[in-house]
């Protein structure tokens, strides 16, 4: 069976293609690592801060929050709105397009190819981390951790549905990674990348959980990080906005491969 | 400030139809619209008006029977993996088209046998030459066995030797597998060596459907008829024997039409002391190139 072309055996075969790919930018992807400390950045300033305790959570749960909040988003990134621009104008869309499986899915396998690359290093900034802080070293159990698996490879789909979207418009426009700089800035206010949701005002915080934001960091840190946090709404939410965002990619791709111009071919 | 905008038809009323097997060149001059209609026979761009079927299908459904069926190849564009070896692309084709791993392993085989290509498969693509890589991306664009090839320049950039051997690839495939060409190239020599038939756009229409020779006559009507006289000879001598071309102390070129040829070499053997005397057809590749260089159809 395939859904939009893809089986198990090409995923396979691509998901092992584009590690191997990513591998050879391993260093790169190593500073990228290192380059996503913003949670611990501003771990040290809620720390030093008197408005910390608005925050809700004591010294070792910010700790071990913002360190939640550093692993989420480093599994969770997505960055395809700049390799399908790329790939749009420069023309090496169009081999995609003309083979049958969805070029969706290549872009899905290098995001899982580079987070397979990224484990090491982000192990490596955790052990340093629990070295600087060992009070604040905990093992979630197994269960917790399947659950933060999977609210974080559920954030990981919704940021990919929602920069797909955003790429779909480069058919349009050309230039769509400029929308994404946009999103960026909502993104790191209401995701909990800065401060938990609970740091936010009640009618802030109510607004934040009307957008896919908090769902995305905030929500899959609470969960690895063993804090109280409403399992079922938090799912269902994530896959409420997966059904939502899936058919409107699906949508905007099909409208916008009408309008590709091939550029560059 | 505002943006101004102006439609322009890359393409009109391009009407043709290709058997299948034929090996077929696309003529045309840059921006004439032969990437443009090529863009649109395998379904990558959508024609405002007008039908397109092959192989039974509309390309621009991209129906995955169909997609199965063609390729497309751009010299100037690759959709091998640059930091990795052709292999893990091939790898990635053959599953994408779901051939089995022996059915893979036996056209890879055969494809690279025909294409020289050997250990340059499991060298990272950046470190293969133009013409490597190229022959690489054919690998790559016809290992599901297509039965319609898109080639767009594939010959592009690559050095005489290159060429050559690609051109003997695409004919020993064609004969092979009955697969049906259409080929775009700004190398003469491609079009002269594998299509019998060529298709003639500018401007985006088409202007010619037939035989090159045919093309050639259409577009040069007359002979060229070069004299080397032992003495020198004013122009006015040559009036009414075909049109003067030039003149150069002893040398004369002349064009003469077809029909008044025989007449017109007699006379001139009979009235000038000739010490030598040539007819030639003007080449082919000098004719499109003229025709391109002055835009004149």
């Amino acid at each position: 069976m395939r859904i939009f072309g893809l089986n198990r055996k090409i995923l396979r075969v691509l998901l092992g293609t584009e590690y191997a790919h990513m591998l050879e930018y391993r260093a790169e992807i190593a500073l990228w690592a290192l380059s996503g400390v913003l949670p611990f950045i501003m771990l040290s300033l809620w720390n030093g801060s008197d408005a910390r305790s608005a925050l809700g959570m004591d010294g070792v749960a910010l700790d071990r929050y913002f360190l939640s909040a550093y692993l989420v988003r480093q599994f969770s990134v997505v960055w395809m709105v700049y390799d399908f621009e790329d790939d749009a104008l420069t023309g090496r869309l169009s081999p995609y397009l003309l083979q049958p499986l969805h070029p969706l899915w290549r872009y899905v396998a290098r995001h899982l190819g580079e987070q397979l690359t990224r484990v090491p290093f982000a192990a490596a900034i955790a052990a340093v981390f629990f070295l600087i802080q060992p009070e604040a070293f905990w093992l979630p159990s197994i269960g917790r951790f399947l659950l933060a698996w999977l609210a974080t490879w559920m954030a990981f789909t919704i940021a990919f549905l929602l920069q797909s979207l955003i790429a779909a418009l480069c058919f349009w426009s050309e230039r769509a990674s400029a929308l994404e700089r946009l999103l960026f800035i909502p993104f790191l206010f209401l995701s909990g990348l800065l401060a938990p949701l609970t740091a936010f005002p009640p009618l802030v915080r109510t607004l934040a959980e009307w957008t896919p934001f908090p769902y995305l960091i905030d929500f899959p840190a609470r969960v690895l990080a063993e804090q109280p946090v409403n399992l079922l709404a938090g799912f269902a939410i994530q896959l409420i906005w997966i059904l939502v965002l899936l058919p409107l990619v699906l949508l905007l791709w099909r409208a916008g491969v009408r309008r590709y111009s091939a550029m560059g071919a | 400030m505002r943006r101004r905008h102006r439609d322009v038809s890359a393409v009109r009323d391009v009407s043709f139809t290709i058997a299948p097997g034929e090996m077929v060149g696309f003529l045309g001059a840059n921006g004439a619209g032969k990437t443009t209609t090529l863009k649109m026979l395998c379904g990558l761009i959508y024609p405002s008006s007008g039908r397109v079927v092959i192989a039974g299908y509309q390309p621009q459904q991209r129906h995955p029977d169909f997609l199965r069926r063609i390729t497309l190849v751009m010299g100037q564009k690759q959709q091998l993996l640059w930091d990795l070896p052709p292999m893990d692309s091939l790898r990635v084709n053959a599953a994408v088209y779901g051939i089995s791993d022996r059915d893979a392993n036996r056209r890879i085989a055969e494809l690279s046998d025909l294409l020289e290509l050997g250990e340059e498969l499991t060298r990272p693509v950046r470190k293969l030459s133009l013409g490597q890589r190229m022959k690489a991306e054919l690998l790559a664009a016809l290992l599901h066995q297509p039965e319609v090839l898109f080639l767009d320049e594939p010959t592009l950039g690559l050095d005489v030797n290159a060429q050559a051997k690609v051109r003997q690839f695409l004919a020993d495939y064609n004969r092979r597998t009955g697969a049906t060409v259409l080929l775009t190239s700004h190398y003469m020599a491609d079009i002269t060596a594998l299509c019998p038939r060529v298709l003639l756009i500018h401007q985006g229409h088409l202007f010619h459907d037939g035989p090159l020779d045919r093309l050639a006559s259409r577009l040069a009507p007359e002979r060229h008829v070069r004299l080397e006289l032992d003495e020198p000879v004013v122009a006015e001598a040559f009036a009414g024997l075909g049109r003067l071309d030039s003149l150069h102390d002893r040398e004369v070129n002349l064009r003469v039409k077809p029909q008044e040829l025989t007449a017109v070499v007699a006379q001139l053997l009979d009235r000038f002391a000739v010490r030598d005397l040539e007819v030639n057809d003007p080449p082919i590749d000098q004719l499109i190139g003229d025709l391109f260089r002055q835009g004149r159809l």
